[in-house]
């Protein structure tokens, strides 16, 4: 307590001192909670790049960055639009890199961030409902909408040839929205879909499940599970009954565990999960020099959440939210030179110079639609029991 | 052709899963059924007790595979059976002197002794949880497939295959092995005969001299054995998980119920009708009608009467039927 509250004080005392010129950006992310293991290394991202700003001195004739975290707890909405609230009133940020999970940051957007005005950036959340989210133009996020990756499932299956398919997805948010964007997806570009069932995990026995599946029949099972659950034992007897001889998985099944669990016996089989040959992913991980984990989920983007924003002041001229927020996709999208992390000095320069840059970060950052990434995505296929890339869209 | 299309789907997704289904649920059912005549009370600890066996024969076979002692085509398991049935015996006589013997010298009523095992059951749970962890195992090995749907297909030239697992086969071998030598010992042995008059009139038994200690001692070995036996063919034929055992408690209590509780005969006839039923009432019949309907008449939807997310409450409502209409079950066991 005593720690904490000298903490405060401390802050409180920094706060009182910031000079006009500071800028400051909360980074608001779920520190407890659900995904309390991921989020340590999210905030590290966040600040690398912040620090990497400040040391250059370029922004806005020198300004320094400072990070105020604040808790999101990821489940618990009223909780998170407090701490969000705190950021904005009493430590006045310009900018908020968060949220990280799709609820709250849509709580944070509506009771927050729209009715005071500040620009808004979740490196994580992928809800496609945040798509059509009113947000007067002020929330973005480098993580792609699910939505996403149905598209990008119906193309794959489309160039393969399948026009029918039968799709099953684990009983739970992340299953049915993804099956639903999926099966929109595919029917409106001529495909069918012949059923779409639920699965519940941690089942013994899948065989009736499949039973079902088969009747309804198609070339081939879409399975919207998770590899070490019910996704897998959905397979394991599709494939004992000889329901069906190849699948495709989005990226909850694609694991070390699928090739274990199945080997040759799935050859054929397609997928997809969000991945890049983007030069950036090495260099994120070569800036990181093992200060944290590079590779911990989310935590990329949110490098890329954190230099998106102050690239956009940059452009802007200004830490003010109403003017920068116009400047993010502008600096996140074509044309211009490709940034890439650890080059965000030479960012700064060049749109202090009046130039144009096309921010492309650690992971291929491509602002699409309402300002949510594109999504980069690895298509594989299951040759030899191993899984291989096929290509990179 | 088109008839045994139908008939080769019906029973590839159907008769033959129901089958072994029917034969584990069976096995449940009957140890659930003898402590319910012999000892008068419904063993929630049933379920958890067959995790407890399946834990041992899993562990077991994983020592046997990892010395190299294996049968070839058939799983391992098998011989880690006798093991594991020495190892749960040996749990229910614990638990039996700790527990359950304090009550019966106090002459309890039956709804104690229910609550009582459902003490047990939590224990049991949690010891099976510590020891081997609430994970999914596998220790299934051997030959997959009695025969296999591509192969069916080549051999036949139908469109639509038959697979048939090893365990599947075995589970119905087995059962049909130990329901044989449980009906053999409870009508020919002098010791299955002193229970079965136990079973029918306590005070009578009592009177002609029959050790009531001795006769509970046999149930719960019989009890373990077979609930080792159903345990491990249930989890080698799907997968070894303890929270699944747990659920199947449900469709054990449905199928000793329906059969009629206390009648060995009627938790087999149970175990197959719950099996049966949640099987065709959750599976969809539009491949089979498809083959069998004239083109005119085809479904165009699934027909599928219930999702399989309601699997589970095809069992209640059988048993709600079963309770409403014969209380006694099909069979005429005893007034639940």
């Amino acid at each position: 307590m005593k720690k904490l509250l000298t903490a405060t004080a401390a802050t409180a005392l920094m706060a009182g001192a910031a000079m006009a010129e500071d800028v400051k950006i909360g980074v608001i992310l779920g520190f407890t909670g659900p995904i309390e293991s991921l989020t340590p290394s999210m905030a590290d991202g966040a600040e690398l790049a912040m620090k990497e700003v400040t040391d250059s001195g370029l922004l806005l004739d020198g300004a320094t960055v400072t990070s105020v975290r604040a808790d999101s707890t990821c489940v618990d909405a009223g909780a998170a639009t407090a701490a969000a609230e705190r950021l904005v009133t009493s430590d006045k940020v310009d900018g908020i890199m968060g949220a990280d999970c799709s609820g709250v940051t849509g709580a944070i957007l509506s009771n927050v961030a729209v009715p005071n005005g500040v620009v808004m950036i979740s490196p994580s959340a992928t809800s496609p409902a945040l798509s059509d989210a009113e947000d007067n133009g002020l929330f973005f996020r480098t993580a792609p909408s699910d939505a996403r990756q149905g598209e990008i499932m119906t193309q794959v299956l489309l160039e393969e040839g399948i026009k029918s398919v039968a799709l099953t997805y684990t009983n739970n948010d992340y299953g049915k929205g993804l099956a639903d964007s999926f099966q929109q997806a595919f029917e409106a570009a001529g495909g069918e879909v012949t059923i779409s069932a639920a699965h519940e995990d941690g089942k013994a026995d899948y065989s009736a499940e499949v039973g079902a599946l088969a009747a309804a029949g198609g070339d081939r099972l879409v399975v919207a599970g998770y590899v070490d659950q019910g996704g897998s034992g959905i397979v394991r007897a599709a494939i004992d009954s000889g329901a069906f001889d190849t699948f495709h998985f989005p990226d909850g099944m694609i694991g070390s565990k699928l090739e274990e669990n199945f080997g040759d016996e799935i050859d054929g089989s397609t997928g997809q999960h969000p991945g890049t040959d983007s030069p950036g992913v090495a260099k994120y991980e070569e800036i990181v020099a093992g200060a944290f984990d590079a590779t911990s989920p989310f935590t990329p983007e949110s490098y890329d959440a954190a230099a998106l924003i102050m690239l956009a002041m940059q452009a802007a001229g200004s830490k003010n939210p109403a003017d920068y927020k116009e400047k993010v996709m502008e600096v996140a999208n074509e044309p211009g030179e490709k940034i890439y992390p650890g080059e965000l000095a030479k960012a700064l320069q060049i749109l202090k110079d009046g130039g144009d840059v096309d921010y492309v970060g650690a992971t291929a950052v491509e602002l699409i639609g309402p300002g949510e990434s594109a999504g980069n995505y690895r298509q594989i296929v299951i040759d030899g029991g191993k899984i291989t890339t096929a290509k990179y869209r | 052709m088109d008839f045994l299309n139908a008939f080769v789907a019906l029973s590839n997704f159907v008769l033959v899963p129901a089958i072994a289904y029917g034969s584990q649920l069976a096995l449940g059912a009957l140890g659930v059924t003898l402590i319910y005549g012999i000892l008068r009370f419904s063993n929630f600890a049933h379920g958890d007790t067959m995790a407890f066996g399946a834990m041992i024969a899993v562990l077991a076979t994983w020592w046997l595979q990892s010395i190299g002692v294996g049968l070839g085509p058939l799983p391992t398991a098998l011989l880690a059976l006798p093991i594991a049935i020495l190892g749960c015996m040996l749990l229910v006589l614990i638990t039996d002197r700790l527990v359950y013997r304090f009550y019966r010298e106090q002459k309890a009523k039956p709804v104690i002794l229910v609550i009582v095992s459902m003490g047990v059951m939590f224990i049991t749970n949690g010891l099976v949880r510590f020891v081997i962890g609430p994970d999914d195992q596998n220790f299934a090995d051997g030959e997959r497939f009695l025969i296999s749907a591509r192969d069916f297909k080549e051999m036949t030239g139908l469109e639509e295959g038959l697979a048939i697992k090893t365990t599947q086969g075995i589970t119905v071998v087995v059962a049909v092995i130990a329901v044989a030598l449980l009906f053999w010992f409870l009508n020919k042995t002098r010791t299955g005969k002193s229970m079965r008059a136990y079973s029918d009139n306590e005070d009578l038994a009592l009177l002609s001299g029959i050790n009531p200690e001795r006769v509970v001692m046999y149930t719960w070995l019989i009890v373990a054995a077979l609930a080792t036996t159903a345990g491990v063919l249930y989890g080698l034929d799907k997968s070894f998980k303890p929270f699944v055992y747990f659920q199947l408690l449900l469709p054990i209590f449905a199928s000793a119920i329906v059969g009629g509780l206390g009648n060995p005969l009627g938790a087999i006839a149970g175990g197959f009708i719950i099996a049966f039923s949640e099987v065709t009432i959750t599976y969809a019949w539009k491949k089979v009608l498809t083959y069998l309907a004239p083109e005119t008449l085809e479904p165009s939807g699934l027909v599928q009467l219930l999702s399989t997310d309601y699997k589970f409450a095809v069992s209640f409502v059988i048993l709600l039927i079963v309770l409403l209409f014969k209380p006694t079950g099909l069979f005429k066991g005893k007034a639940v």
